[in-house]
């Protein structure tokens, strides 16, 4: 097979094919003429998307920030183990 | 997430120095750069993680020329656990880590490799989970997550969490990699997948780990994960400044534009 696209290609395909979708119901090329209270809902919809998917991000990152799981378990158990392997190494030799 | 089918190779080439015909051999890679006190904690805890499981292990010690005295320690506890069990393998000065990777792979006759950090944020006890969770999948990679799961992180501030989680969900929306933990670097390959995967990277520091994946999923390599516990530096300090950041975002860009 070809090379395939990069993931930066397949995004400027992706906003190319939804940008002139939208460019061509909104401006009424191809001679589509939608009602107008549909053009109305269409015409500002990328800056909604964009605004949304904002809040989406900042969402999301902020709820794994907050679930974030802190290994007090993990912590203590190392330090623990970290007595018992100088001890041990000790014993064995090490200087 | 990843497919069944896997492109990789069945064990042709059959290592016979240090391993039974059919036995699986682990070899944990650790490249050191000033690690004097650290070393000698991680290796009792792989000796004991292995010991207490039954594998068939060894650890190759890729020390850069560490001034501190790491290749002294590495000496000694060579003796201690027998050269068999404890492969030094230094180099003269701080050279790259994927240079560190072929160097060791080089020496090691496992049939599965091993790389973590030797400054004790990695901790052995879940290499048996990544072994056990290989075996269930028959993954090519096995990747440890701090993300998902009951995996998780100590010692980081509230500012280290939010980079930490904002960066992995740029990464997560430009790449879409299918690993939750992209930077990571406690990970368990076969030997034959990081071969073949340290040809094909160019990328330093992060990025390299980051585009490991990215090649492997690229090869149609299957990846699997096992939450983990990373315990930031309990020696020394962390480093995560502005110019790590920088290059990070240059590195992910790279990744996004070429692959």
């Amino acid at each position: 097979g070809g090379v395939p696209m990069t993931k930066l290609a397949q995004w400027l395909w992706g906003l190319a094919l939804l940008g002139s979708t939208w460019a061509a119901l909104t401006t009424g090329a191809l001679g589509l003429e939608l009602p107008s209270s549909c053009r109305e809902v269409l015409w500002p919809l990328p800056a909604y998307l964009l605004v949304s998917a904002g809040c989406y991000a900042l969402g999301t990152v902020g709820y794994r920030v907050a679930t974030f799981h802190d290994c007090e378990d993990a912590a203590r158990e190392l330090q623990s183990q970290i007595q018992e392997a100088r001890a041990d190494l000790a014993r064995r030799g090490l200087r | 997430a990843s497919e069944e089918a896997s492109a990789s190779p069945r064990r042709s080439r059959r290592e016979s120095e240090g391993r039974a015909r059919g036995q699986d051999k682990y070899s944990v890679l650790l490249p050191t750069y000033n690690e004097r006190e650290n070393l000698p904690l991680i290796v009792w805890l792989l000796v004991k993680s292995f010991s207490e499981s039954g594998i068939n292990y060894e650890i190759i010690i890729i020390d850069d020329g560490s001034p501190d005295g790491t290749r002294d320690i590495a000496e000694q506890l060579e003796k201690i656990y027998g050269s068999d069990k404890i492969l030094l393998r230094p180099r003269e000065k701080k050279l790259g880590l994927g240079t560190a990777y072929i160097h060791g792979m080089k020496h090691a006759t496992g049939n599965y490799i091993i790389i973590m950090d030797a400054d004790l944020s990695h901790h052995p006890k879940f290499i048996p989970e990544f072994i056990r969770k290989q075996k269930e999948g028959n993954f090519d990679i096995v990747s440890g997550t701090r993300y998902k799961g009951n995996g998780g992180v100590y010692g980081w501030d509230l500012k280290r969490k939010i980079i930490s989680r904002g960066a992995n969900f740029i990464t997560q929306i430009l790449l879409r990699p299918g690993a939750s933990d992209l930077t990571g670097s406690f990970r368990l390959y076969r030997k034959e997948v990081l071969q073949k995967l340290i040809e094909k990277c160019v990328s330093k520091g992060y990025v390299f780990q980051m585009e490991m994946i990215v090649r492997a999923r690229q090869l149609n390599y299957t990846i699997g994960e096992v939450p983990i516990s990373f315990v930031d530096r309990v020696y020394g300090e962390s480093k995560l400044g502005g110019n790590e950041i920088v290059s990070f975002l240059k590195g992910l860009l790279t990744l996004f534009a070429t692959t």
